[in-house]
């Protein structure tokens, strides 16, 4: 088998969109933060990016797609990345594509996933305890969950298969992450979230979104990555790339509408933010079905996203957990209801390779499966993140100063504010002795 | 000397300039405020979630005139500023001891 060149270019364009939607979240999250915020919130999702690039080339892509016959991790050790150069990826069968555009690919998807869960513990973390948290949790959740449900194992020549996910192996349906990406970020935030606590004056005090603009631009960015997301996850060039890109779109747009549609009779207003909210729960929800089911069943998926994600963000006031934008509300439960869905609209008419659902005539037993994806994801991700969450919060502690907080946590984690207001510029004093005698000249 | 203080709509700002403008009123200090009256605030929904902004923005003039003009002047601003629905403002005046020019170091008439 050669490599194919329109396979590659695709895999590579998507690679670059996926990246994309880290920064794009970044926007999402910061504008939904008050402007003492902005910078700690973006900086979340970008020290993210730095984090699991680095842990990914050293030792990451091999504990997700490595082999250690358990089914649930792939290889301890080092990726080994020089050695894939000139080979192809084999996973469940060899795609004609280098194996380091496969590998580039899913790091994006292995960076974007902590960064979803910052949205939980908005304004008040610690950045030192962040980026501990970050490592450590894709090292013992995301890479092994990876393995679990993206790792089809390496198909031999007699048609074997070996080394793939205990998930993957038993024919769960998760396209491009509704289970390792969403549910698992998501079961993450609702433990951190438990964990941290609440913030100074939650749900008695404004904490409205300052910079609505920049959530609609982020919100905007996430939905052109994702057609990188869910289409590149095809790994190629062709009708089952195209059938994941029409069904994101069409999903995300009934999402859209779905969430408008409950705000404009429960709150009488639809809202620029609601708008942004439902398309991403739509493209949550999608992600995981997009290539098994037909475009009406993702308009069926993606409407009941919008609708269900914008009664499940009150949620968090009923109970009391400050998940602070809605990590849990968008992502936790889109991913559990795309998840779901396959169970039902799953088709073979659209994709040999998925399976019929209880309406197709396939019976309970893909809604078992895709019942035990989600239920193992979830009670992975939340136990450990819980542990992990409550060990680093009794030695460096998780949280900021309750004074910091309130002042703003940009100034005290960073030493910058995100904005100019005003009076407040302050002098000049330089450091540096050669900038002053340049001042004078 | 009289300072007059007025809070009003910021849609009125420009309406209520041009008719100090044609009163002959030679300049203003014009800053954004913020504060509620009677009309209190309003509420805003974010993801379901209802906030009340208690503080309603507001502009508020600030002019120095003479004791003879304050009452045209004054009666301009609150003509021109009515909108006769709630929360159209307040216009107040204050008598003040002495006034200067920054540049020239006048003082009191001759500095307005």
């Amino acid at each position: 088998m050669t490599m194919n060149s329109g396979d590659t270019a695709w895999v590579l364009a998507a690679t670059a969109m996926v990246l994309l939607m880290t920064p794009g979240l970044a926007f999402f999250y910061g504008g939904m933060v008050r402007a003492k915020s902005v910078l700690n919130m973006m900086m979340m999702s970008f020290v993210t990016i730095g984090i699991v690039s680095v842990l990914w080339t050293i030792f990451g892509y091999g504990l997700a797609f490595g082999d250690s016959g358990s089914g649930l991790y792939g290889s301890i050790g080092l990726s080994h990345l020089a050695s894939a150069v000139n080979s192809m990826p084999n996973n469940g069968g060899v795609y004609p594509i280098p194996e380091l555009a496969f590998s580039a690919f899913q790091l994006m998807f292995a960076v974007i996933t902590p960064a979803l869960i910052s949205g939980a513990i908005a304004d008040r973390t610690k950045l030192v305890a962040w980026v501990i948290f970050v490592s450590i949790w894709v090292t013992i959740v995301y890479f092994p969950v990876a393995h679990w449900v993206f790792d089809f194992g390496t198909k031999h020549k007699d048609g074997s298969i070996t080394g793939a996910g205990w998930l993957a192996s038993r024919g769960v349906l998760d396209f491009a992450g509704g289970t390792a990406v969403h549910i698992n970020a998501g079961a993450a935030a609702l433990a951190l979230a438990l964990v941290l606590g609440k913030r100074v004056g939650f749900a008695r005090t404004p904490m409205k979104p300052h910079n609505l603009p920049l959530v609609l631009i982020g919100a905007g960015l996430l939905w052109f990555g994702w057609f990188g997301f869910n289409a590149g996850s095809a790994l190629g060039a062709n009708g089952l790339a195209a059938l994941a890109l029409i069904n994101t779109q069409v999903a995300t747009a009934a999402a859209l509408l779905g969430w408008l549609i409950i705000e404009k009779f429960r709150d009488g207003h639809p809202t620029t933010l609601g708008a942004a909210s439902g398309a991403v729960a739509g493209l949550v929800a999608i992600t995981p079905a997009c290539a098994f089911v037909a475009p009406w069943g993702a308009v069926l998926i993606g409407f009941a996203a919008g609708a269900v994600c914008a009664l499940a963000v009150g949620l968090k006031y009923k109970f009391g957990f400050d998940d602070s934008l809605d990590v849990v509300g968008v992502h936790l439960v889109g991913g559990i209801l795309g998840c779901i869905a396959i169970g039902f609209l799953g088709t073979t008419t659209v994709n040999s390779a998925g399976a019929n659902g209880l309406l197709y005539g396939g019976g309970f037993t893909l809604l078992g499966k895709q019942a035990l994806a989600v239920v193992s994801v979830f009670a992975f991700s939340f136990v450990i993140s819980y542990v992990l969450g409550t060990i680093i919060k009794h030695t460096i502690g998780f949280r900021i100063t309750e004074e910091a907080e309130v002042s703003g946590i940009d100034l005290a984690e960073h030493q910058e504010t995100g904005y100019e207001f005003g009076l407040a510029s302050g002098s000049f004093a330089s450091r540096l002795g050669s900038a002053r005698e340049g001042a004078e000249s | 000397m009289k300072l007059i203080t007025a809070i009003i709509k910021p849609f009125r700002l420009e309406d209520v300039r041009e008719a100090l403008v044609a009163l002959g009123v030679p300049g203003m200090t014009v800053s954004e405020a913020s504060g509620y009256g009677r009309q209190r605030g309003h509420t805003e929904v974010y993801r379901g979630a209802e906030y009340t902004i208690d503080l309603v923005p507001k502009v508020r003039i600030e002019i120095v005139v003479e004791d003879a003009d304050a009452d045209s002047v004054i009666d301009a601003i609150v003509a021109t500023a009515r909108t006769n629905s709630i929360g159209d403002g307040k216009v107040w005046s204050s008598s003040i001891d002495q006034v200067i020019r920054v540049r020239t170091g006048e003082r009191g008439h001759d500095a307005l």
